[in-house]
C-alpha cells in the first residue's frame, strides 16, 4: 500500500474485484461512485476508491477475503441514512454497499422471528409481518428508508425503546464475515447461545466488527389499539418533571417524547399536527396494548399529567389523530429542514433529571454562538435530539455550530450520559469520545477491534480514536488532574 | 474493601500469573466448568452506589446480596425485570451479572444482558474500566457491559454494574390448565404471539402454569381467554425458578436446553420442565447435547457430579477464536477463572 498511484491502485482492485463480480458490481468511474460520497450526515463527503455492489454471500467473503489479501479498507452501507458518518467511504479503499441484499427470507409466524437480508428496510420487515399480526418494533424515524444491516450496525432506536427496547433487544442472530472473509453465526434462534454474548458485541459496533450478511430478528404481537395523549406545559421544566412523575407512578408508555417550542412551531407550519403553539413544551404520551388496558393507563396518565401542571390536554379519538399527532414528531427533522438551509441534528443522553440543566445550558450556547436551536426529545429514555439550525455556505456558521454541537455533547458526559443514544460516532463524533473514555477504555475498545480484525481494514478510523487523535484533539479525560499517557506528543 | 484493593490484588496476581477464581457467595459454585484459582472473595465490595426510580436505573457493587438489591427496589415498587435466580440466600450481584442467568419473566421481559446499561471492569492489568452507563440509550463504543454480561468472570471482575428497572407488575395471577406437552408448546407459543400479558410458563407432567402480570383490566381480560383454574402460585414460581420443584431434584444430571420455542417436544426420556414459551427446556438424559443441536439449539450440563464432560456447548473453531482473542484482550495473562467457562479461555 502507499506505493502505487492511487489511480494503478484502483485498477488493481477493480481488476482484483471483476474476477468473481459482474461489471454492474465494480463501480469506480467517478459518475457511478459520487452516489456513495456521503451518509445521512452530508457535511463528511469522500469519493470511494471502488463500490463494490455483491449479491450473495459468498461474493460477500471473496470481496473481503481479497481486500484482506491486497490490505484494502472495507466500509460496508446500508441505505446510507445514518448520521454519524459511519458509512463514510474510504477514499482508498472499497466502500462495500449491502443494497442488494433485500430479500425477507422467512417469516415464522410461530416462533414469531423473521429471517431477512441486511439490505431490507426497518418498515419492510413489519409490512412483511403484518398479515401473521406481528410486526418489528425498533422505529427509527427513518424506518421507511433504513435497513436492517444499519440498525444493527448502529443499534438503532425509535420513540418506542422505552418499552421495547433497542435493535439488541429485538435481534436474535447474525450471519456474516469477519474481515478476513471467515464466516460467523452469533447469537441463534433459541433465546441465548454459547459463550460470550458476541450477538449484543457486533450490535452497535458500527461495522467494524464483522459484515453482516443475514439477520434473524425477534416479532412481537401487534398491541390491538394505541391511543396518544398530548399535553401542553407553560415550562419545559415543567414537562420534565411530568416525565419523571409518569415514570414514579408505575407507568412505562409505549412511547413519551417531548418537543420544545421552536420545534412545534416548526412542524405546525410543514405537517399541521394540531399542536398546542402557546405551549412552551408538549409532550405525547403514547399507550398500547388491548382496549382495556390502554383505557385504564391513558386516565392514570391524564391524572398525573394534570398534576404534574400539564395546561391543556387531548387524546387522540381514532386512529388517524393518533397518527396526525405522531406526524409532527416524526418529521421534526424534515421540517426544520424547510425553516433553515441546513441543521445538525445531535444525539446525546442524559439522565431525565437532568434536563433542565440541560436544556438552560442549550438556550445559553445559543446566545453564545447566535445560532437557533429547537429540541425534540426522547424524553422516556433521555434521549436529545437538539437541531442547530445554520447555513453550510456560511462557513463560519458551520464552524460555531459545531463547536456548539462539541460543547452540548461534552455537557451530556459532564451530567451523566452519553455522546451518543443512538446515532452512533461515526467520523462525527470520533473527537468526543476522548471525553467520554479514558485513554486505557479507548485502548480496550482497540484490543476488541483488533480481536476480530487484526489488520484494521473493516471501518478504519471510525467510532474509536486511537491515543493520538484523542491528544491532538487536545480534550483528553482527566482524572485526578493527572494527565495520562505523557509520553504522547501534545499538539 | 476499597476498589483500589482489588485492583492491587489483581495486579498481583497477574504478576505471578497466578489464577484467581473471582467468588460472591458462592451461591453458583456448582455452576461452570471446575472453579480454579485463589479465591477472590467480593463480598466485601458491596452496596448501591446511586438508585434513581424515576431513572429506573439502579448501580451497584458487586458484593452487593442480590436479595438486599431486590428488597430496596421492592420498597420503590420495582424489579429486576429478568426475575434472576438466587441459588442460595449469599447470591451477590455480581455473581449474578457473571453467571448472566434469567428466570421465569425472562421469555416475556428479556434476558438479564438486555437490562445491563452499564459496568465497571478490572481487566487482567488491574485496570478499573468505565463501559455503557446509566442512561437507557447509548451507543458510544463497543458494548462491553453486554459482553461482560453471562462471561462468568473470565474476562475481568464486574465491579459494579448499572442495572434498568421496572415497576413491579399491578396485578398477577397464575392459571392452571390440564395439556399434554405438544399440546402445551403450541398454547405457550400461540399466545405469546398475541398481545397478552403472559410473564411466565411452565409445564410439567401434564400441567401448564401461565402467569398473567399486568394492569387489572389486561389481566383480567386475558385470564377469561385462557380459562384454566385460578391457582396460588407465588410459592411455585420461586420453586421453579430457584429449581426446588421436584423435578430438580435427585442426583441425575440436569441439563439446561435452549431451543427455537416452538419446536416440538424433544422426546427425552427422564422427563422434562418446560419454562420461557418453551424455548427453555430442562432435561435429565444424557443425550441432550445431541436433542438440542437437532433442535437447533444447545445445551448446558447445568448441574452435575461428574463434569468430565463439558459444560458448555462447543464453539465453531472461527468463534472460539474470536474468544480466545478477546479474552488475552482482556486478560493476557490469564488470571481470571480460567477454564471455568470452555478450558482455552
Amino acid at each position: 500500500m502507499g506505493e502505487a498511484l492511487p489511480v494503478v491502485r484502483q485498477a488493481e482492485v477493480a481488476r482484483a474485484l471483476r474476477a468473481f463480480l459482474p461489471a454492474r458490481a465494480v463501480l469506480w468511474e467517478e459518475e457511478d461512485t459520487r452516489p456513495y460520497e456521503c451518509d445521512g450526515l452530508t457535511a463528511y463527503r469522500q469519493l470511494p476508491m471502488v463500490v463494490a455492489l455483491p449479491e450473495t454471500e459468498e461474493q460477500v467473503r471473496r470481496i473481503l477475503e481479497t481486500c484482506a489479501g491486497m490490505k484494502v479498507p472495507v466500509v460496508p452501507r446500508g441505505a446510507g441514512t445514518g448520521l454519524s458518518g459511519g458509512a463514510l467511504p474510504p477514499g482508498d479503499g472499497v466502500l462495500l454497499s449491502m443494497a442488494k441484499f433485500m430479500r425477507v427470507l422467512r417469516v415464522d409466524a410461530p416462533a414469531r422471528t423473521a429471517v431477512v437480508q441486511p439490505g431490507v428496510r426497518n418498515a419492510a420487515i413489519s409490512e412483511a409481518a403484518a398479515p401473521f399480526g406481528l410486526y418489528y418494533a425498533p422505529d427509527p424515524s427513518s424506518q421507511i428508508a433504513c435497513t436492517i444491516g444499519g440498525n444493527v450496525a448502529e443499534n438503532s432506536g425509535g420513540v418506542h425503546c422505552l418499552k421495547y427496547g433497542l435493535t439488541v433487544h429485538n435481534v436474535l442472530r447474525l450471519r456474516g464475515f469477519t474481515a478476513a472473509g471467515e464466516a460467523v453465526e452469533l447469537g441463534s434462534h433459541a433465546p441465548d447461545a454459547p459463550g460470550y454474548d458476541l450477538l449484543a458485541l457486533a450490535i452497535g459496533s458500527e461495522g467494524m466488527l464483522i459484515v453482516v450478511t443475514e439477520v434473524t430478528v425477534k416479532l412481537l404481537p401487534k398491541p390491538q389499539c394505541a391511543k396518544v395523549v398530548m399535553a401542553s406545559f407553560d415550562d419545559v421544566e415543567k414537562a420534565g418533571g411530568a416525565v419523571a412523575d409518569v415514570i414514579a407512578a408505575g407507568i412505562i408508555p409505549a412511547g413519551l417524547e417531548m418537543m420544545d417550542r421552536p420545534a412545534t412551531h416548526a412542524v405546525e407550519q410543514f405537517v399541521g399536527a394540531g399542536y398546542d403553539l402557546d405551549a412552551a413544551a408538549i409532550l405525547l404520551c403514547e399507550s398500547d396494548g388491548t382496549p382495556e388496558e390502554v383505557e385504564h393507563e391513558i386516565a392514570r396518565v391524564r391524572e398525573v399529567l394534570a398534576r404534574a401542571g400539564a395546561t391543556r390536554m387531548s387524546v387522540s379519538r381514532d386512529e388517524a389523530e393518533r397518527l396526525r399527532f405522531w406526524s409532527g414528531r416524526k418529521s421534526a427533522f424534515p421540517a426544520v429542514g424547510r425553516i433553515s438551509p441546513d441543521y445538525y441534528c445531535m444525539d446525546g443522553t442524559i439522565p431525565r433529571k437532568r434536563l433542565g440543566e440541560v436544556l438552560k445550558f442549550i438556550g445559553a450556547m445559543e446566545k453564545k454562538y447566535g445560532l437557533r436551536c429547537p429540541n425534540v426529545f426522547h424524553a422516556g429514555d433521555g434521549n436529545l435530539h437538539p437541531l442547530i439550525l445554520y447555513d453550510a455556505n456560511d462557513a463560519d456558521e458551520l464552524r460555531r455550530t459545531e463547536l456548539f454541537a462539541a460543547e452540548v455533547l461534552e455537557k451530556c458526559v459532564e451530567v451523566g450520559g452519553t455522546i451518543t443514544g443512538e446515532h452512533g460516532v461515526g467520523v462525527e463524533k470520533i473527537d468526543q469520545m476522548c471525553v467520554q473514555f479514558r485513554p486505557d477504555e479507548l485502548e480496550l475498545f482497540l484490543a476488541v477491534k483488533r480481536a476480530f480484525d487484526p489488520a484494521m481494514l473493516l471501518n478504519p478510523g471510525k467510532a474509536i480514536p486511537t491515543l493520538t487523535r484523542c491528544a491532538e484533539f487536545g480534550r483528553m479525560h482527566v482524572r485526578g488532574g493527572r494527565l495520562p499517557h505523557p509520553e504522547l506528543p501534545r499538539f | 474493601m476499597t476498589l483500589e484493593a482489588l485492583q492491587e490484588r489483581i495486579r498481583q496476581a497477574a504478576a505471578r500469573k497466578a489464577p484467581l477464581r473471582l467468588r460472591g457467595g458462592g451461591s453458583k459454585d456448582f455452576y461452570g466448568n471446575e472453579p480454579r484459582g485463589e479465591v477472590l472473595d467480593t463480598r466485601g465490595y458491596a452496596g448501591i452506589v446511586s438508585y434513581e426510580p424515576t431513572e429506573l436505573v439502579v448501580t451497584a457493587r458487586c458484593g452487593t446480596p442480590l436479595i438486599e438489591l431486590e428488597q430496596a427496589l421492592r420498597e420503590n415498587n420495582q424489579c429486576l425485570p429478568f426475575e434472576p435466580p438466587h441459588f442460595g440466600p449469599e447470591a451477590t450481584l455480581g455473581g449474578c451479572v457473571a453467571a448472566g442467568l434469567s428466570g421465569p419473566r425472562r421469555a416475556s421481559a428479556g434476558a438479564l444482558r438486555d437490562f445491563v446499561l452499564g459496568v465497571r471492569l478490572v481487566d487482567g492489568h488491574g485496570r478499573a474500566l468505565a463501559f455503557g452507563g446509566q442512561v437507557m440509550k447509548n451507543v458510544a463504543g463497543y458494548d462491553l457491559s453486554r459482553l461482560a454480561a453471562g462471561s462468568l468472570g473470565t474476562l475481568g471482575l464486574i465491579a459494579e454494574v448499572s442495572l434498568k428497572v421496572l415497576p413491579l407488575p399491578a396485578v398477577e395471577l397464575t392459571l392452571e390448565v390440564e395439556m399434554n406437552q405438544a399440546a402445551a408448546l403450541d398454547a405457550m407459543n400461540a399466545w405469546a404471539g398475541q398481545p397478552l400479558p403472559v410473564s411466565a410458563t411452565a409445564w410439567h407432567a401434564g400441567r401448564l402454569c401461565v402467569r398473567l402480570s399486568g394492569a387489572e383490566p389486561a389481566v383480567r381480560a386475558a385470564a377469561m381467554k385462557i380459562g384454566g383454574t385460578r391457582v396460588e402460585a407465588g410459592q411455585f414460581w420461586h420453586e421453579v425458578r430457584e429449581q426446588r420443584h421436584a423435578f430438580f431434584g435427585g442426583r441425575e444430571p440436569l441439563w439446561r436446553v435452549a431451543v427455537p420455542s416452538n419446536c416440538p417436544p424433544l422426546g427425552a426420556p427422564g422427563g422434562t420442565l418446560i419454562e420461557w414459551s418453551g424455548a427453555l427446556r430442562w432435561l435429565r438424559t444424557r443425550d441432550a447435547r445431541e436433542l438440542a443441536a437437532k433442535a437447533g439449539g444447545h445445551a448446558t450440563l447445568f448441574r452435575s457430579h461428574d463434569k468430565r464432560e463439558s459444560v458448555f456447548t462447543a464453539l465453531d473453531p472461527v468463534v472460539m477464536s474470536l474468544h480466545r482473542r478477546l479474552k488475552a484482550a482482556f486478560d493476557p495473562a490469564g488470571i481470571f477463572n480460567p477454564g471455568r467457562l470452555y478450558a482455552e479461555l
